[in-house]
């Protein structure tokens, strides 16, 4: 018996990864981000989606960790793998070669047109805080079917205007993809501790599609730098159930155990 | 014929201002053969590696580094390397100069010097601020389709280091698990550093299809167990997730990491690697 009771005991963080999980279908081949994501997909694949193919940017191709890596090339990924192939025959190949349907980023900030950056907050050349860069995001974003993103809300992530675009999103809104001759959807959703938003079919501008249990509207509008719209359907976020919340809590157990044993 | 030589010795392949890639993804970083390039003080080294990891956060800390041409610099699943960072908000110890590419430009890059090809061609950096400040970004029109397609220069570095799991004793080099871009990385090299983690009569079973590097592709390989610890290598030792998490506040402080670099790396040798193997194991 599985227990599918709405639970009301879970952390901001908990109900963003079920709710992006349960995006992911046992159809999708998902090229998985580390962090945010990788806990997502793990948990889509420990509860509906058992099928779900799931390959990191290292490699490895449909990998089933038992714990979640903490980089993107643990050893974990390519000893559960299917096959492992070279760097480069993963960007071209799999990526390039359009085998994935979606990938699944995070960032450190993100537009209402869904572009991402992760590479610097100030100037390029003389940068406030330098971040990590693109690795394989800016290929992801373009390359696979459509794309995911998850990220926790605040002032300093959703910002009005991105001081760099390390990946395509919407660009400046609808058809900005096309007039690049990009085929492929671009992010489709983005799952927050707060929220789910989705593009505006025309405008492509992000619109809260439903709100966390509990979140209200000006809760949302104080964590975004833009005056931040609402769909006319706009609903409430199913609540995380007992099930997934033990999935998901046993498996940070598990992690946590794993990597503190790794001296 | 790649030469059996001491750590040390294989490292004064390395010269002053030489492209220099230590490559290995997350799996088989070369440390140990980083170490020996600081304690040997090399200078204005162009570091190419796709994520520079601790090991090139170490080396940019340590004044090796002139610039580094690199895709994703952080401290997997921790933050940020806090001396990569130093070096480019404050210019300390000196000011590094960057040339910032995306993974899969990297790798195509890595290929195309393997395959003697002046560039490599991919359809990438769509709609993106990464060719506005890389100016080797440039763009070719496909000849049959019209199609306009990103190309970057082929990477040709002067060495690259790699660390494998095992030779032979001809100097064959086998690498398994976790690839990455070593293959290319050596092929595309004038001369290459393989550290590996023992030396066999015969490099045993493994498929027809595995990855091994003949010995004439190679220019000295090093016998040091544990050289890629804190990662890993694959059927030897596990990734030193612990350590990768206990780095952050050691880098975050000059004078801390100074003082960790002058204990662990400068009056230490690359024996000490198989010793933090056995606290792994």
């Amino acid at each position: 018996m599985t227990d599918q009771t709405p639970s009301t005991t879970y952390s901001a963080t908990e109900i963003m990864t079920v709710t992006a999980a349960r995006a992911l279908s046992a159809e999708d081949v998902c090229f998985v981000g580390i962090g945010a994501p990788s806990a997502a997909c793990n948990l889509a694949r420990l509860t509906h989606a058992p099928g779900v193919t799931l390959i990191y940017e290292s490699g490895t191709i449909d990998t089933k960790p038992q714990v979640l890596p903490l980089s993107i090339g643990d050893g974990e990924l390519c000893e559960t793998a299917l096959t492992t192939v070279s760097v480069p025959e993963m960007f071209r190949y799999w990526l390039q070669g359009g085998r994935i349907t979606v990938g699944f980023l995070g960032g450190a900030q993100i537009d209402r047109y869904a572009n991402l950056n992760t590479t610097v907050v100030g100037d390029y050349d003389k940068p406030k805080v330098r971040l990590p860069g693109g690795g394989g995001a800016p290929e992801i974003a373009t390359n696979c079917g459509e794309i995911f993103i998850t990220m926790a809300m605040s002032p300093r992530a959703f910002v009005d205007k991105l001081p760099f675009i390390t990946s395509f999103g919407h660009g400046t809104g609808a058809g900005s993809r096309e007039a690049l001759g990009v085929k492929t959807k671009g992010p489709t959703r983005v799952f927050t501790d707060l929220c789910v938003l989705e593009p505006h079919p025309d405008t492509k501008e992000l619109q809260v599609v439903t709100l966390h249990p509990g979140v209200t509207r000006e809760r949302v509008q104080e964590q975004c730098g833009w005056p931040v719209k609402f769909a006319d359907d706009c609903s409430e976020t199913p609540a995380p159930t007992a099930e997934e919340l033990k999935i998901l809590r046993d498996l940070h157990e598990r992690t946590k155990l794993a990597h503190q044993g790794e001296a | 014929m790649a030469e059996f030589l001491t750590l040390s010795q294989a490292i004064e392949t390395v010269r002053d201002g030489d492209t220099v890639a230590m490559e290995g993804f997350t799996h088989l970083i070369p440390y140990a053969a980083g170490h020996e390039v600081i304690r040997q003080g090399r200078k204005q080294l162009t570091l190419v590696r796709m994520t520079p990891d601790l090991i090139y956060d170490q080396l940019i800390g340590m004044g090796c580094a002139e610039k580094l041409v690199f895709s994703w610099g952080g401290n997997p699943g921790v933050g940020s390397l806090h001396r990569l960072r130093e070096a480019v908000e404050k210019g300390w110890p000196n000011r590094l100069e960057v040339e910032e590419h995306s993974h899969a430009a990297m790798a195509n890059a890595y290929e195309a010097g393997a395959a003697n090809l002046p560039f490599a061609v991919l359809r990438g950096y769509k709609g993106v601020d990464l060719p506005k400040v890389n100016p080797t970004i440039r763009s070719v029109t496909c000849p049959y389709t019209g199609e306009v397609l990103a190309t970057v220069p082929a990477i040709r570095p002067d060495v690259s280091i790699i660390h494998a799991q095992r030779a032979d004793r001809a100097g064959n080099v086998l690498l398994e698990g976790i690839v990455g871009v070593q293959k290319e990385a050596v092929l595309a090299a004038r001369r290459s550093v393989v550290t590996v983690e023992e030396v066999v009569d015969d490099l045993g079973p493994r498929s027809p299809n595995a990855i091994v590097l003949p010995s004439w592709t190679v220019t000295a390989i090093s016998v040091v167990p544990g050289g890629a610890y804190p990662s890993y290598a694959h059927g030897y030792y596990k990734r030193a997730n612990s350590f990768y998490q206990a780095w952050d506040p050691i880098a975050r402080d000059r004078d801390t990491f100074l003082a960790w670099m002058r204990e662990h790396v400068l009056e230490r040798g690359p024996e000490d690697f198989a010793s933090r193997l056995a606290k792994v194991a």
